[in-house]
């Protein structure tokens, strides 16, 4: 019994307060230190502030329903009946609708009569009417602003190409061509539109 | 499949092949106590840890001392877990005023984190503290996936050493793997992820006030620190709900393909270190091979099948970038199921997508992945071990029987003991998945569990004890895991997975090590080369096929021909 305490449990506690110390305090400590240091945007979360104060963060969708703004793609985070748009920062979540969830389907022809209402009844891209899998999906696919941009334009009296240029201000292309995919920033491209975006 | 997510395929093979070489050396050389080029900054640091917990360095263990030392060590560092979840509220670092957790949820989540599984029933937003996340899941990451790392290397030690009676010694290995291996990756990792976009603070959230004038809370945290270990280790535990989702844990296409290269990078460069120890190189690679093409079809399936969209999808919608659903924009359809099968295919269980809302076929890449045994490549040491046993010294017993010959590996005799060890682990996995699976869908309390209904109402609970038995952690989502039923009976599917595989391996490798090598004949079956891969491949697919293709035909299977049928749930 003594010998099982010295030769193992002993040991077994002393090394997991000796690693915690160093993977659990010393190793986050010194990464934090270094990331604030380095990149202090990106470790404070990307926000975007526009005079003095805080709007959102260039990584974080936000809940647009008004016809002036390009709207992001259905959420499910904390969506509610309080707060149906979903975008709540503190539930990341997705719909978790099987393949063969009549639910699903449901839900996708409500959102498929909701755009076509505002937009016309051209082919909608499949990212403005499917949810996000974090519910806070920054982006939407170069297709579905394109759908977006003569509503947009005709509620903000602007032509239609000088919101394809807004859009094509804030269009990512993939990394080296394949890594990621084409993406359109809804916060930062509706900044834009509002005059507000003063980096960038 | 577009032509820029093969590119993707391809050059995440690519970089796998680069590191597998130089990060496998380079385990078997700290493994081994070898100097690195580390050695003059962690070799102190090494020193200082073995003194403070009176540890003996070159104090070797037989099969029972190693594995009773990683019992214990298991048993201290889940009730101290489970202590700290209970009063984590009343412990520092709480900015957001998280309260304690439920004593069955603290349960299933100290043993998820301790037994490299990672599977969640807390949201990672508002369920811990953190202390809680710092504090003990990342440092669980750190040392659950060292602690699969001891056991594959004692494993290969047994295998690889004449006339020996000990395997090595728990406590060094353990520091060693998390010091000189997981701890300088994660350093460099972390900072890349933040480059990018992760952040990497303890301000608690931030409220902010939207452009449409709403307030929007944004939940924030040492997020990149703890990011890079739950790839690199295999863990899987995301910082929040929506794991590598979140665009916080991963922002851009760029850290989507690093995380999936963190995923396998460990787990490949372990057959390297085994061809090291085996002094054959070739040993190892041809356990890379068939680890790879297991892998590679499981990928490509996934990959197609979520290319191609929603057959149910009214006709009003241009499906051209498949099926997004439970999809982020940045990634994409087709790389959601790449990673899903890079996450099953190791014991990793993070996502980029929800595995939940993936079309049939696609759904049951990672299910049958997870059922194999986690082997393609598998979790950091957990993969090779598995494939070690279920594999390699099943497929030398089955290709002994057909020749008529004493079956050998590495120039040592397989014989009875080790049939009987390497059969229960491979009776284990299936009686866990299937007897808890089966328990939960004859109970009110399991079937209580499943958001969609049908047959894939079923896949959600097959899904949950494949995924916890194996140690995996991902989830078909949809299925409410906080309950009491759930929690319990999913730690003790995980418990079974993680120990009844550790134990008859670890008495494995004591056997084997006692052998005498025998210098190879005409008779020794060769355990190199395609044949060699092949037979591997076909052992591991038939056992797991033959165990699960019943409960998957009830999931996946006639889901997918009801969905071409047209039918909905």
């Amino acid at each position: 019994m003594q010998n099982f305490l010295r030769h193992m449990l002993a040991p077994a506690i002393a090394l997991l307060v000796a690693l915690t110390l160093v993977t659990g305090v010393i190793y986050p400590a010194a990464v934090t230190l270094v990331a604030q240091v380095a990149f202090p945007s990106q470790a404070n979360g990307s926000l975007i502030t526009v005079d003095g104060k805080t709007v959102g963060s260039s990584l974080i969708g936000q809940a647009f329903d008004q016809p002036k703004y390009f709207w992001g793609r259905p959420s499910d985070a904390g969506a509610t009946t309080t707060n149906p748009g979903g975008y709540d920062g503190t539930s990341s979540a997705g719909s978790n609708l099987g393949p063969t969830s009549s639910a699903l389907i449901d839900a996708i022809t409500a959102q498929v009569d909701r755009l076509r209402a505002a937009n016309g009844n051209a082919p909608i891209p499949v990212d403005l009417v499917t949810a996000s899998a974090s519910g806070l999906d920054p982006d939407i696919s170069p297709a579905g602003a394109e759908y977006q941009v003569a509503r947009v334009a005709a509620a903000r009296n602007l032509t239609v190409d000088a919101v394809r240029a807004a859009v094509a201000r804030h269009t990512t292309q993939p990394l080296l061509g394949f890594i990621g995919e084409p993406i359109v920033n809804v916060l930062e491209l509706n900044l834009d539109l509002d005059g507000l975006l003063t980096t960038k | 499949m577009p032509f820029n997510d093969f590119l993707t395929l391809a050059s995440i093979g690519l970089a796998i092949l680069l590191i597998t070489p130089l990060l496998g050396g380079y385990i078997h050389k700290v493994m081994e106590g070898e100097r690195v080029f580390l050695s003059p900054v962690l070799r102190p640091v090494e020193r200082v840890v073995y003194r403070l917990s009176g540890i003996d360095e070159t104090a070797e263990m037989g099969w029972k001392g190693y594995t009773l030392a990683v019992l214990v060590m298991a048993a201290v560092a889940i009730v101290a877990g489970y202590a700290i979840f209970r009063i984590q509220d009343i412990l520092p670092l709480n900015p957001g005023h998280v309260g304690p957790m439920s004593p069955d949820l603290s349960f299933n989540t100290s043993v998820s984190f301790e037994t490299n599984t990672n599977w969640q029933n807390y949201s990672g937003e508002t369920g811990v503290s953190y202390l809680t996340q710092a504090g003990v899941l990342a440092v669980r990451n750190f040392t659950s996936a060292a602690t699969g790392l001891a056991v594959a290397i004692a494993l290969i030690r047994g295998l690889t050493r004449r006339s020996a009676k000990t395997l090595g010694n728990y406590w060094v290995d353990l520091t060693r793997g998390v010091l000189y291996i997981l701890l300088p990756i994660s350093i460099v990792g972390a900072l890349i992820l933040v480059w990018q976009g992760v952040p990497q603070t303890w301000n608690g959230p931030q409220t902010v006030t939207t452009l449409q004038g709403v307030q929007q809370t944004i939940s924030l945290g040492p997020i990149a620190s703890q990011e890079w270990i739950k790839d690199l280790g295999n863990n899987g535990g995301g910082f929040f709900n929506a794991n590598s989702a979140h665009p916080f844990e991963s922002p851009t296409g760029l850290t989507n393909w690093l995380e999936i290269v963190a995923l396998l990078m460990c787990s490949f460069s372990l057959t390297f270190t085994f061809g090291r120890y085996a002094g054959n190189r070739r040993q190892g690679w041809t356990i890379f091979g068939a680890m790879a093409a297991i892998l590679l079809v499981g990928a490509v399936v996934a990959m197609h099948s979520e290319a191609a969209g929603n057959p149910l999808f009214p006709a009003s919608i241009n499906q051209a970038l498949g099926n997004m659903e439970g999809k982020e924009t940045r990634f994409g359809s087709a790389v959601g199921g790449l990673f899903a099968a890079a996450t099953t295919g190791t014991s990793t269980g993070a996502i980029n997508a929800w595995h939940d809302s993936f079309q049939p076929i696609a759904g049951l890449v990672p299910l049958f992945n997870m059922e194999l045994g986690e082997i393609s490549p598998g979790g950091i040491g957990a993969g090779i071990y598995g494939m070690l046993v279920i594999g390699a010294i099943l497929a030398v017993f089955i290709a002994g029987l057909m020749v008529g010959r004493t079956p050998e590996f590495l120039g040592k005799k397989v014989e009875s003991y080790e049939i009987k060890m390497a059969m229960i682990t491979a009776l284990v996995l299936g009686a866990s998945i299937l007897g808890f699976t089966a328990l939960a869908t004859a109970l009110p309390e399991g079937l209580a569990g499943p958001l969609n209904k049908g047959p894939h109402g079923f896949s959600e609970i097959l899904y949950a004890f494949s995924s916890q038995t194996g140690n995996n952690g991902s989830a078909f989502a949809g299925l409410t895991g906080n309950t009491p039923f759930y929690n319990i009976t999913g730690a003790f599917a995980m418990l079974i997975g993680r120990y009844g595989m550790i134990v008859p391996i670890l008495a494995l490798a004591g056997s084997m090590a006692a052998k005498r090598r025998v210098a190879p004949s005409l008779g020794t079956f060769p355990t190199t080369g395609v044949l060699w891969s092949v037979l591997l491949i076909g052992v591991v697919i038939i056992v797991g096929a033959l165990t699960f293709f019943p409960a998957l035909s009830l999931g996946p299977i006639v889901e997918q021909l009801l969905q071409n049928a047209g039918k909905v749930f």
